[in-house]
């Protein structure tokens, strides 16, 4: 009887402190998945996967059992999707199909908010660096100030970054907070006057050669400056691709929809191959978590300050706040810029500005990503 | 604290920035030239 209890709760002995610690933080992911509507898709499996990959001799990830080495599927996913970087590609073509770039080809200008926006990646990895963390560490770390997961995993992974866990953790974490840390920083320097800036919006129309040739343009720009992210940039832009074409519709919605749901479902689970107790629960981890927190903020400063400069030179002001829409959450970003203009005067309407700055910042997100491939890689 | 790794990383802290904003620019121009002999107009205010 004892043998026989033993052979079933014996594994229970196996159980430690960090394993359970690593469930309450899979749970909280879980947590503010279901109830805090906090980038479900991702934080969900990942939250779940947590808990998977922290049970005592979990099969679920590779193990030494009795001598064998037991391959777990988590692994066998890991290097199949992540450790090649397929997986965040795949994604960048759903995320490509999604995107309408309209906005930004009516007022081409937007795009150096984008640009501006990306000064928190930058910062970071001053910041980084400061801290003691190696090179390809703090790189990987300064990525999560791209505001995009598929970026922050394709070069964390570019590195192999020993925290690439705690980095997709605190990227799609702050993603999800967008709306609660991008408003007082942006009322921190900005004053009431420039919040209640309205600005003019000019509809033009976009031929369909535009829209078509726009991808392949930028795939080929971005890919010559920086070859390294040619990867990501060109697999955004086929799915815009497809999107624009007009004679692929069935390709698009199936990029948009069935692809991107099934590459999400098997990423966030993935990543929980990062987040066993030994790796994940170490003093670096909370750093990050704080890292990430300042390349946030300090993309909104850059983005708004940017605009701030702008105003000095320029005769038609610009609201500052659409700068902080440089960011690439998208659409977060921009509603979150949106919202703030409609609360300082509620006929002072954004969007289409705040749009055209946000899907800027997808691009300059990744060609970001390719210049730190670049200097680092 | 590594203040020498941190001054080590200050030159591609504004080789970066001023790397984005030149891709950016070209992105900008070429937007600009395919508006223009692509098609696109203005439609109303």
């Amino acid at each position: 009887m004892q043998s026989f209890l033993s052979d079933l709760f014996g594994n229970a002995l196996n159980i430690t402190l960090p394993m359970v610690a690593m469930w309450c933080i899979g749970a909280l992911l879980i947590y503010l998945a279901i109830k805090r509507d906090m980038e479900p898709t991702l934080l969900l499996p990942m939250g779940f996967g947590a808990i998977l990959v922290n049970l005592p001799m979990s099969g679920a990830v590779t193990q030494i059992a009795e001598g064998v080495e037991e391959i777990g599927v988590i692994d066998v996913l890991f290097n199949a999707g992540i450790a090649n970087e397929l997986f965040p590609l795949l994604l960048f073509i759903g995320i490509g199909a999604m995107i309408d770039f309209g906005p930004l080809l009516q007022n081409p200008k937007l795009m150096l908010f984008g640009a501006a926006a990306q000064f928190g990646i930058f910062f970071t990895l001053g910041m980084a660096s400061l801290l003691g963390f190696e090179l390809k560490d703090a790189a990987s770390i300064a990525i999560i100030g791209a505001a995009d997961g598929p970026t922050a995993i394709f070069v964390a992974n570019f590195f192999e970054s020993n925290y690439l866990g705690a980095i997709i953790v605190a990227a799609y974490s702050y993603m999800a907070l967008v709306p609660i840390v991008q408003p007082p920083v942006i009322k921190l320097i900005t004053t009431k006057e420039e919040r209640r800036i309205r600005m003019a919006y000019e509809q033009r129309s976009i031929s369909r050669t535009t829209r078509i040739l726009f991808p392949i343009v930028i795939t080929m720009i971005t890919g010559i400056v920086s070859p390294r992210s040619v990867a990501l940039i060109g697999f955004l832009m086929f799915g815009n691709l497809l999107r624009e074409c007009g004679v692929l519709d069935s390709l698009s919605e199936t990029a948009q929809k069935v692809l991107a749901n099934l590459v999400t479902l098997f990423l966030g689970i993935t990543i929980a191959a990062r987040m066993q107790a030994d790796a994940f629960l170490n003093p670096q981890t909370l750093l990050i978590l704080g890292l990430g927190l300042i390349a946030f903020v300090m993309d909104t400063v850059g983005g708004v300050l940017f605009a701030k400069l702008l105003n000095l030179f320029c005769k038609e002001k610009i609201n500052p706040m659409i700068g902080a829409a440089g960011i690439s959450a998208f659409p977060m970003s921009a509603r979150v810029v949106h919202k703030m203009g409609l609360a300082e005067d509620n006929q002072n309407f954004l969007l289409m500005h705040s749009i055209g700055v946000n899907v800027s910042g997808q691009i300059a997100s990744v060609i970001a990503g390719g210049l730190i491939l670049n200097f680092f890689g | 604290m590594n203040v020498s790794a941190f001054l080590y990383t200050l030159p591609y802290i504004v080789k970066g920035m001023v790397g984005i904003f030149l891709v950016t620019g070209v992105i900008v121009l070429t937007i600009n030239l395919l508006s223009r002999y692509a098609g696109g107009k203005s439609k109303e205010d």
